[in-house]
Parts: structure tokens; C-alpha cells; sequence
């Protein structure tokens, strides 16, 4: 059989991200062999190739129309050396496979995105980062090696201190350097699978940014209520958590162990049950339920991903789906913060899920998201016509204040203000056009700001 | 350059009728950014270049004549040429009195071609570029004339009423393909095509037509009444006792 009957081979499906807003048709295949992903990059399949992970960007990062989606590209698989604290992830990995893996021999990923069933591969090419991203970074700084197939169908292994900038260019790419087969990290060493978490009620904006600023734990996430207004603005709880010094000599007697919150499924449903007004009073609801402070010992699953024990919550948003809009902006901006949830208060976009997060130094890739300074995050129903035109206006508004928009989270972004935030463009398409030199990885995303 | 954005705003776009005042109005009411480029198919070279001034939009034009019935493949494949087309408005279309269509039918079997067999021939050439490319929207322009034949203006609706089933059926067919209709119903619409005529009740502008289509896009509707109040009243004419409906003034 040859690489381009291979490449028709694959089966038409219907793809969408997270937040189910732009389907798109591909020809789906995989899992492969390596000589046969090797081929199909070879042969330059019409519509071009991609590699999708779990499908848990929002947008479109992982649809590719008219082309072929390798879904996923490999086999899962994970080797772990315990005493190097290092392990090699085949890309289809999950975080849920890989934390019930590691967590027995006292071992973590350095970086846990809000929710686990992402995969490595997908977690490199958006370059994730997680509630420790000031102390620890992005995924980017524990990567000790990248097994790729390049744009010529030849495997490649990046390391930081070889090709620096095919490195570069390749976490964060968004796929648009190469299909990432396997990728070895550098793990983080725990006594305990148990943290302790501190909850503090803030009664507005400044002090909320004034507590994550402040805090010396490693971890720290704030929800914010998006529909606050007034002098109540900004007004959310705070989570700060570290690892237990010492395993529970209740729980842990007989060693680490992670599991998965048990998930409980929800129906999806027939239309949005978010408005403005429900928004609001479930916003109102959760704030006013939180204690004003508290400290208590939870689990991993608990602290990391709370959303994952809803099944399919993304169903639940009703068919149009939703938008997520997470952008950082830099140390002294944090007003864009308030102005950013003022405009999508004034035009009525419903925003019921608000998550904001202090970033320290970003890891140097071209297209990585982190940069010093303050990150939102605001999920709200697509269906809302103001919705582009005013996401547009605050993209302009983030991109001037140096700031940048989230790819991974992005389904709306255009090219003008996508130039605008990321600035090193110019250096990863030098890097990407010598990895992919014929333009074979493509993607919707990709298409749409630019990148292919 | 390829996709449609979450609230709907595709990076090409399309418009078969290019002078077409509804048609520009919902390219206007889309709100797309300046790199968006935007395809007029139209006879009327010079005024699609000035109302392409207003959109603020990178533009091409294409010749296009809906009733050159041969030329539409090719008017489709070279407007898919250059990359993915993300949205199609199928805005062509033509009123004459109804005495002057009974006068002389030839005219008749004009209208019919306009406002029926040129969409089917271009929009079946588009819908398959677009199944093939895994995404894209159509908008179909129909009409609350296509609910039920009137004696005032039977030719024009039952133009529009072959389009309407078209469209319906023409968006079935694409189901799974990543490639949806939306079918718009507009009531009578006071502008240049209706100029000199009385309104009928609940007559809507090219602009509110325009709006109402973005927001229809946005929300991923796959119908839209213009005014929404139409819908209910299609409801009440479509279940009108004949003698009634014939003796209806207009």
C-alpha cells in the first residue's frame, strides 16, 4: 500500500475543539507505525497533515479541513526512570495515564493544565502552563528531549541545547513544525500525594491581584466572579496549595496513589442555559457559598481538576458551544483586567467562568503564551453577535498593552491582531519553514492566523 | 486563510449578486476585520467597486451574470481557486410587476433563471468545493413570497419557493460535511429593487436584513424571518381558506 492510499485511507469525520463552535471535515487515521507516519508526511497528502491530542484546545487548533488528522498520531506509552526522576512520553500520553503512573513513586509532572485528559504531545504544542507557572513555569523549561517527524517525513530529536530554535519553534508551535512523537520530562519529586489548600474570599479586584501577587506558595489560581460589577468588580476567591512536607500517616500509609476524581456524566443539552441573568446568579451563588478563608487537605485531582468530575461539561453549554478568551498582559496593565470584564458585562456575553493567575517569566519559545504579569481567562457562550466585535476591540486593547491572546484557548483570533501580540513571529517562521520546508502540517488555527 | 471565526466571520467570502443592497448589507453588518477578502461576482463592475469602498475589506470582483447558466462552474472554481471560500451569500435576484412578466413571458422564464436556476447552478458547484474543504456556510436569500403563491406576484414566488426547497433540502444533504444553510426569509424589503412600490406590512430595510443574518451566523441559526415577527404570521397564511387568500388585495 502506498503513503497516499494510506492518506485516503483515513475516515471523513466531523471535528470540533472544547468549545464545539467550528466543526470542521477531515480525513481522520491513526494510530500508526513510525514508517508509515513517516510516508504520509512524505508523500504530502492533499489538504496537509496534522496531529491532534485529546481535543481539548477550545478553538480550532486541532481540525484541519479538507486534510488529514492523525487522531491520535501514536500509541500511548510511558517509561519512567524513577531515580533520574525523568520519564519518555509517547504524545498520545494522557495526564490521567501519566499521573496514576508516576504518582506511587513520589513523582509529578511539573506542570498540571486544568484538566487531565489533555496529552503530552498536545501539552507541548501549546506549551501549557499551570497554577505553579511563577514559581515553575511552562512545560517548556522540563523538556529534556522532542522526538519529531519534520515536513520531510525524517524523525529528529530537538534537545534545548541543540537546535535551540527548532526547539523553540516547536513547543508552543501548535503542530506546525512536525508531529510530535515522544517527548521526555524532567518530573518533580513528592513526599505526599496530598496538599494543602488555603481559600480566601477577596471583596474586589485590587485585592484579589494584591493576595495572588503576595502569595509565596507554588500554587495559585483565583476565580473570578465575571459578573460583578461596581465596587464589587473583580471580587473572586483565591486557592493557594502546596504538597504535604510528609505523606499522611492516615491516607498514605501504604504509599502515593493519584486518583481520578470520579466523573459524572451530564446530558447535553438542546439549548444554552447561560444568560446574562443566569450567569449572574450562579456567579453570585459561588461567591457568597465560599468560605472567608479556610484551609483544608485535599487531593490531586481535587486541586487540578475540579472541572474533569463533570463529564462533558462542554455539552452542557447547549449546541452553539462556547469561547474561551484568556489573555496575559503585562506587570502595570492589570487594568485591561477590569476593562476586559466591564465590556463583556456591558454587552451582555454572559460570562460564567472567570479564572485569573499571576505569571511569572515566560520559557522563551516563539509562540508560548506566559509572559510576566496577569493572566484571565473568561468562558462565554458563542451565539452572542457582539461577541466578535467586542473581542476584536479587546484584542487591540491586549496587543497594545503588549500583552497576547492564548492560542490553545482561541477560536476567533485574526491575523492583524495575532501579528500584533506575538512578536517573535518573525524567528519561529525562520525555524518553522526550515523544519516543514513544503508546508505540509496545517491546521484551521493555523490557517487562520497565519502560521501555515 | 481559510476559516470561520467562532462568531462566524469567515477569512473569504463570496457574494453572487455583488450590487446586491441585502448582500452588502450583511457583508457590512458582519463586522470583518481588514484582512478579510471579500469576493464580488456581479455584472456591474463599477458599482461593486464603490461599495466595496465602504466594506474596508481586500477586494476582487468576478464577472457574473445569473442567467449565463454555462459560466457558473467556471465563475465558482476560479472564486475557490486562490484558497477555501469560508461563507457564500447567494443574494441574486430580480423583481418586475406581474402584469409585465404576464405580457411578456419571456421575461418571465428571466426572473425564473435569476432568482432560481442560477443560484441552484452556481450554489451546487459551491456546496461541492465546500464539502470537499471540510467547512463553509452558505446563505441562502429567500422570501416570506415563497410560503404562498399570491396572484399579484405568483412568478416571483414561485421562484422563490424552488429556491426555499432548494436550500432546505441542499442543507439536509449537507449534514456532517461541516457545511450548513442558513435560509433567510425576509419580508418585503423597501430599497432599490422595490423603489415606487406601496410597503407591505411589517417591511424591513436591506440594513435590519443585514443584521439580522450576522446575528442568525453567530448563532448558528439555520433559519431567520426578517422582522422574527413573520414567522408567526407565515404560520396564519399558510393555513388561509383559498377563497380568502384569493381575495386578498395583494
Amino acid at each position: 500500500m502506498t503513503a497516499t492510499s494510506q492518506a485516503a485511507e483515513g475516515t471523513g469525520r466531523l471535528l470540533s475543539g472544547w468549545g464545539r463552535t467550528t466543526a470542521s471535515r477531515a480525513r481522520v487515521a491513526g494510530p500508526m507505525e513510525l514508517e508509515r507516519l513517516q510516508d504520509l508526511v512524505a508523500s504530502r497528502p492533499a489538504g496537509g497533515v496534522l496531529a491532534r491530542g485529546a481535543g481539548c484546545s477550545y478553538g480550532d487548533a486541532a481540525q484541519n479541513a479538507g486534510g488529514c488528522v492523525l487522531d491520535p498520531a501514536t500509541r500511548p506509552g510511558i517509561d519512567v526512570d524513577a531515580a533520574a526522576g525523568t520519564a519518555r512520553l509517547a504524545a498520545a500520553t494522557t495526564f490521567t495515564e501519566l499521573l496514576t503512573r508516576i504518582v506511587p513513586y513520589g513523582l509529578l509532572p511539573p506542570v498540571l493544565p486544568g484538566t487531565s485528559h489533555l496529552t503530552v504531545g498536545g501539552a507541548v504544542a501549546a506549551d501549557v502552563h499551570g497554577k505553579n507557572q511563577r514559581r515553575h513555569g511552562s512545560i517548556s523549561g522540563w523538556i529534556e528531549e522532542i522526538e519529531l517527524i519534520d515536513g520531510t517525513g525524517e524523525r529528529r530529536t530537538l534537545t534545548p541545547g541543540g537546535d535551540a530554535e527548532a526547539f523553540r519553534a516547536t513547543v508552543g508551535g501548535m503542530g506546525m513544525t512536525g508531529i510530535i512523537l515522544a517527548v521526555t520530562i524532567r518530573l518533580l519529586r513528592v513526599r505526599s500525594a496530598l496538599l494543602r489548600v488555603t481559600t480566601r474570599r477577596l471583596p474586589d479586584l485590587d485585592a484579589l491581584l494584591d493576595a495572588l501577587d503576595r502569595t509565596d506558595a507554588p500554587y495559585a489560581v483565583a476565580w473570578i466572579d465575571t459578573t460583578a460589577s461596581g465596587r464589587s468588580l473583580g471580587r473572586g476567591i483565591i486557592d493557594t496549595g502546596d504538597h504535604l512536607a510528609n505523606p499522611d500517616p492516615a491516607i498514605e500509609r501504604y504509599g502515593l496513589v493519584y486518583r481520578p476524581g470520579r466523573a459524572r456524566r451530564v446530558p447535553p443539552l438542546p439549548a444554552c442555559p447561560v444568560t446574562s441573568w443566569s450567569a449572574r446568579g450562579f456567579n453570585t451563588l459561588w461567591f457568597r457559598k465560599a468560605p472567608g478563608n479556610s484551609s483544608e487537605i485535599t487531593d490531586l485531582a481535587t486541586f487540578f481538576h475540579r472541572l474533569d468530575t463533570i463529564d462533558g461539561w462542554n455539552r452542557m453549554i447547549g449546541p452553539r458551544g462556547f469561547v474561551q478568551y484568556q489573555f496575559v498582559v503585562p506587570d502595570g496593565a492589570h487594568q485591561i483586567i477590569a476593562e476586559v470584564l466591564e465590556a463583556v458585562q456591558r454587552h451582555r456575553c454572559a460570562p460564567f467562568l472567570g479564572t485569573v493567575k499571576r505569571f511569572g517569566p515566560g520559557s522563551g519559545s516563539h509562540l508560548s503564551f506566559p509572559m510576566p504579569g496577569w493572566s484571565l481567562a473568561i468562558d462565554m457562550p458563542a451565539g452572542n453577535r457582539w461577541l466578535g466585535p467586542v473581542l476584536h476591540d479587546l484584542d487591540l486593547k491586549v496587543a497594545a498593552a503588549g500583552g497576547r491572546v492564548y492560542l490553545a484557548k482561541d477560536s476567533r483570533l485574526s491575523r492583524s491582531a495575532f501579528d500584533a501580540m506575538y512578536r517573535q513571529l518573525p524567528e519561529w517562521r525562520a525555524a518553522a519553514s526550515k523544519l516543514d520546508p513544503a508546508g505540509v502540517f496545517r491546521s484551521d488555527l493555523g490557517r487562520r492566523v497565519g502560521l501555515c | 486563510m481559510a476559516e470561520r471565526d467562532a462568531p462566524g466571520v469567515p477569512a473569504r467570502v463570496l457574494l453572487l449578486g455583488g450590487t446586491s443592497e441585502i448582500g452588502l448589507a450583511i457583508l457590512a453588518a458582519l463586522g470583518m476585520p481588514p484582512e478579510t477578502e471579500v469576493l464580488l461576482a456581479g455584472r456591474d463592475e463599477q458599482r461593486m467597486t464603490a461599495a466595496a469602498r465602504t466594506l474596508r475589506c481586500r477586494l476582487r470582483t468576478l464577472p457574473y451574470d445569473a442567467t449565463a447558466l454555462d459560466a457558473h462552474q467556471a465563475l465558482i472554481d476560479s472564486a475557490f481557486a486562490d484558497g477555501d471560500v469560508g461563507l457564500v451569500i447567494s443574494a441574486a435576484g430580480i423583481l418586475r410587476p406581474q402584469q409585465d412578466l404576464e405580457r411578456c413571458p419571456r421575461l418571465a422564464g428571466l426572473l425564473i433563471d435569476t432568482n432560481f436556476t442560477g443560484h441552484v447552478t452556481t450554489l451546487l458547484a459551491a456546496a461541492a468545493r465546500m464539502r470537499a474543504q471540510g467547512h463553509g456556510t452558505i446563505v441562502v436569500l429567500s422570501s416570506v413570497a415563497a410560503i404562498r403563491p399570491r396572484k399579484a406576484n405568483f412568478v416571483y414566488g414561485a421562484a422563490k419557493a424552488g429556491l426555499d426547497a432548494f436550500a432546505r433540502g441542499l442543507a439536509d444533504s449537507l449534514h456532517g460535511s461541516g457545511v450548513r444553510v442558513l435560509l433567510v426569509r425576509p419580508g418585503f424589503v423597501t430599497g432599490r429593487m422595490t423603489a415606487g412600490m406601496r410597503p407591505a406590512p411589517l417591511a424591513t430595510t436591506p440594513a435590519a436584513v443585514g443584521t439580522a443574518t450576522a446575528a442568525a451566523l453567530a448563532r448558528n441559526a439555520a433559519t431567520a424571518w426578517v422582522p422574527p415577527a413573520l414567522a408567526p404570521l407565515a404560520a396564519v397564511l399558510r393555513v388561509l381558506p383559498r377563497p380568502v387568500w384569493r381575495r386578498l388585495p395583494r
